[in-house]
């Protein structure tokens, strides 16, 4: 557990640096932790995934698989590992400041 | 008496991440086939680079038109539990009746679809868009007399052992 200022905001984050508290997310930390992550700039192709993974924690308590996060996001396989380069289930999760994903689709 | 070619390595306090993994599927069958593909999956999931080397049986993952006809082996396995996997083991001789290993097929691919393990054409097309590379072993093509035509578009190249040897240097190889 280690508390950081990201975005001029205190964000509890776990050992694996997931945010603990999705509710204290907001635009501007998604942008600070995906700068963090390598990603310069979030678009809004980003932000539809970002917002579907949220949801979908909402409603379900774990983030989405992949399989179901491009089936259903409306953005495709290909474009999900360009847009999310390195790991895209986890970063997109991280970025969306959700929990880490625990299915291994 | 073992002889040391090389100086034992230095152990890190954390280990070297995997960044390469070549995962060679050389079984037909349902259980054959599905650790290799989600293992593959998984790596491109990490950002690990990823290829898989169909070779023998495991050529029918890639194969037009029997991708989704891959069965769950009811014979020869004496782990094969009923009606499930604590239930009680499926004697040698039910294993065999027509229909059996389709219909433990259908059980599997239920419990799979749940789990948002995909059929083996989408987990196939699905590895290929997220950048994982996928091989045909060139030794059972010429043995099954296959053609370049036999295989789905996402199996880029049909290659021999020497060649996967090359494409899989300096990364962790698996074989399933």
């Amino acid at each position: 557990m280690a508390t950081r200022t990201i975005a001029g905001k205190e964000i509890e984050f776990d050992d694996e640096n997931f945010m603990t508290d999705y509710t204290q997310w907001n635009e501007e930390i998604a942008r600070a932790l995906a700068v963090e992550d390598g990603i310069a700039e979030l678009n809004d192709r980003h932000f539809a995934v970002i917002k579907f993974m949220r949801k979908e924690f909402e409603e379900k308590g774990s983030g989405p698989s992949i399989r179901r996060l491009t089936k259903e996001s409306g953005v495709p396989t290909k474009e999900l590992y360009q847009l999310f380069p390195g790991g895209p289930a986890k970063k997109s999760a991280r970025i969306a400041g959700i929990k880490k994903p625990q299915g291994c689709i | 008496m073992t002889v040391a070619t090389e100086p034992s390595p230095v152990i890190a306090d954390t280990p070297k991440k995997i960044t390469k993994v070549s995962i060679v599927v050389s079984k037909g069958s349902l259980e054959g086939v599905y650790p290799g593909l989600i293992m593959a999956n998984g790596a491109r999931m990490e950002g690990i680079e990823a290829n898989i080397f169909f070779t023998f049986f495991g050529l029918y993952a890639v194969m037009k038109n029997f991708q989704n006809k891959i069965r769950v082996a009811t014979v020869g396995n004496p782990a094969m539990r009923v009606p499930s996997a604590t239930g009680f083991p499926l004697p040698s001789i039910l294993g065999i009746i027509p229909g059996m290993s389709a219909f433990a097929t259908r059980m599997m691919s239920k419990e799979m679809d749940a789990l948002d393990i995909p059929p083996v054409d989408e987990f196939i097309e699905m590895i290929s868009d997220a950048g994982g590379h996928l091989f045909a072993c060139k030794a059972t093509v010429d043995m099954f007399h296959l053609t370049p035509d036999d295989f789905v578009p996402q199996m880029e190249k049909v290659l021999t052992v020497g060649d996967f040897y090359e494409l899989a240097a300096g990364g962790e190889i698996i074989f399933t």
